[in-house]
């Protein structure tokens, strides 16, 4: 009997932890590497009012499709307290093309206006429960996750965007109203592990 | 030497014949996925391993062989093989259909074009994140879906044989 309690209970954990957040979860800070060589944590942000948390990488079309949208994001949402703060989850040995240093070059040719972090290790995609790239997780200044999803409703041709699904959930937290939806979906590219 | 003329002709053309196997209408596109979703609910007895899949996803083309090896193990059987690629619908000249050919694929191709995908991600399984590759195993109303990479024909076998095999 003892063993079924504790064979349900590390089910349920795995679980959780598989699953990652929720919208209404609290979620963790991180300290990680970011392209120019400094550590980045979502303490250092004084003055934000929340963070747009980017899962993304160098190498998937998907990412690569959206590169440009979420610079124009960061400039247009940085300033009103609601930065841009990417991730690349993926494992560099398994796709080379998302090195440190080839997110460094790739950083630096789109000319990213945000930082671009390494989750060394890949600790924190697991925790936020990241499945793909592009990811996001709208946080608010309590990080408390209030969007997770697509950031809009047609990555492939941005002339066919009819949703802007971030820049709304965006929109809604600065009016002070509850994004909807709150979460959506989309097509990307698996994080890239070992296993 | 006339005799080698031929022979090389004849060499040359086979060859030709083999790499040209793909052509751009071979892959059917659908447009939209409503238009495409009949063929993931198929009614008929045969079992269907469906994969959703492109060429520029890394696991994808790496399991797709074992897609191949399954569709040759059950080819005297009522077992399909269909492999759904979400490539750009622009590159299907330039990188699907060379791609296809290289690879030797043998297996039923077709293209989702359609690109609001938060639409039809959770028609095709609520369980679906978005990530590639994923696989659905479907005969009638029996269903499984698997969102991961399958390192071996046997994998597949595992997941198909019950299903296949169920009276």
């Amino acid at each position: 009997m003892k063993y079924i309690f504790f064979l349900v209970l590390s089910l349920m954990t795995a679980n959780l932890v598989g699953q990652g957040y929720k919208v209404g979860d609290v979620a963790q800070d991180f300290s990680l590497l970011n392209v120019d060589g400094k550590k980045v944590s979502l303490a250092d942000y004084k003055e934000a009012k929340g963070f747009v948390i980017t899962f993304t990488c160098n190498h998937c079309p998907y990412a690569v499709f959206y590169e440009d949208r979420l610079i124009e994001l960061n400039n247009k949402y940085a300033p009103l307290g609601y930065p841009v703060v990417a991730i690349m989850p993926n494992d560099p040995e398994v796709k080379p093309a998302d090195s440190y240093n080839n997110m460094k070059l790739r950083a630096d040719e789109k000319g990213f206006t945000f930082p671009y972090l390494y989750d060394e290790g890949q600790k924190i995609y697991p925790i936020y429960g990241a499945t793909k790239t592009p990811h996001v997780y709208l946080l608010d200044r309590d990080r408390v996750v209030q969007y997770i999803g697509a950031i809009d409703d047609s990555p492939k041709d941005e002339a066919e965007v009819e949703e802007t699904f971030l820049a709304d959930a965006i929109e809604a937290l600065i009016a002070g109203k509850k994004p909807d939806p709150a979460t959506t979906k989309a097509i990307g590219c698996s994080i890239k592990t070992k296993s | 030497m006339l005799r080698y003329v031929i022979v090389g002709l004849f060499l040359s053309l086979s060859f030709l014949g083999s790499a040209q196997e793909w052509s751009v209408d071979k892959v059917r596109v659908y447009q939209t996925f409503d238009e495409m979703e009949p063929l993931l609910h198929p009614q008929n007895d045969t079992t269907y391993l469906i994969n959703f899949w492109a060429t520029w996803c890394g696991p994808c083309v790496k399991e797709l062989p074992y897609f191949e090896e399954i569709n040759q193990t059950y080819a005297d059987q009522a077992f399909k093989t269909i492999l759904i690629s979400l490539d750009l619908e622009k590159k299907i000249e330039a990188k699907l259909i060379p791609f296809l050919n290289k690879k030797g694929i043998k297996s039923e191709v077709v293209l989702l074009a359609d690109g609001k995908a938060h639409r039809w991600i959770d028609k095709v399984d609520p369980s679906w994140s978005g990530a590639i590759p994923i696989t659905i195993v479907r005969r009638g109303d029996q269903y499984a879906f698997y969102e991961k990479e399958f390192h071996s024909e046997q994998e597949l076998i595992d997941i198909v044989s019950p299903i296949l095999n169920h009276k």
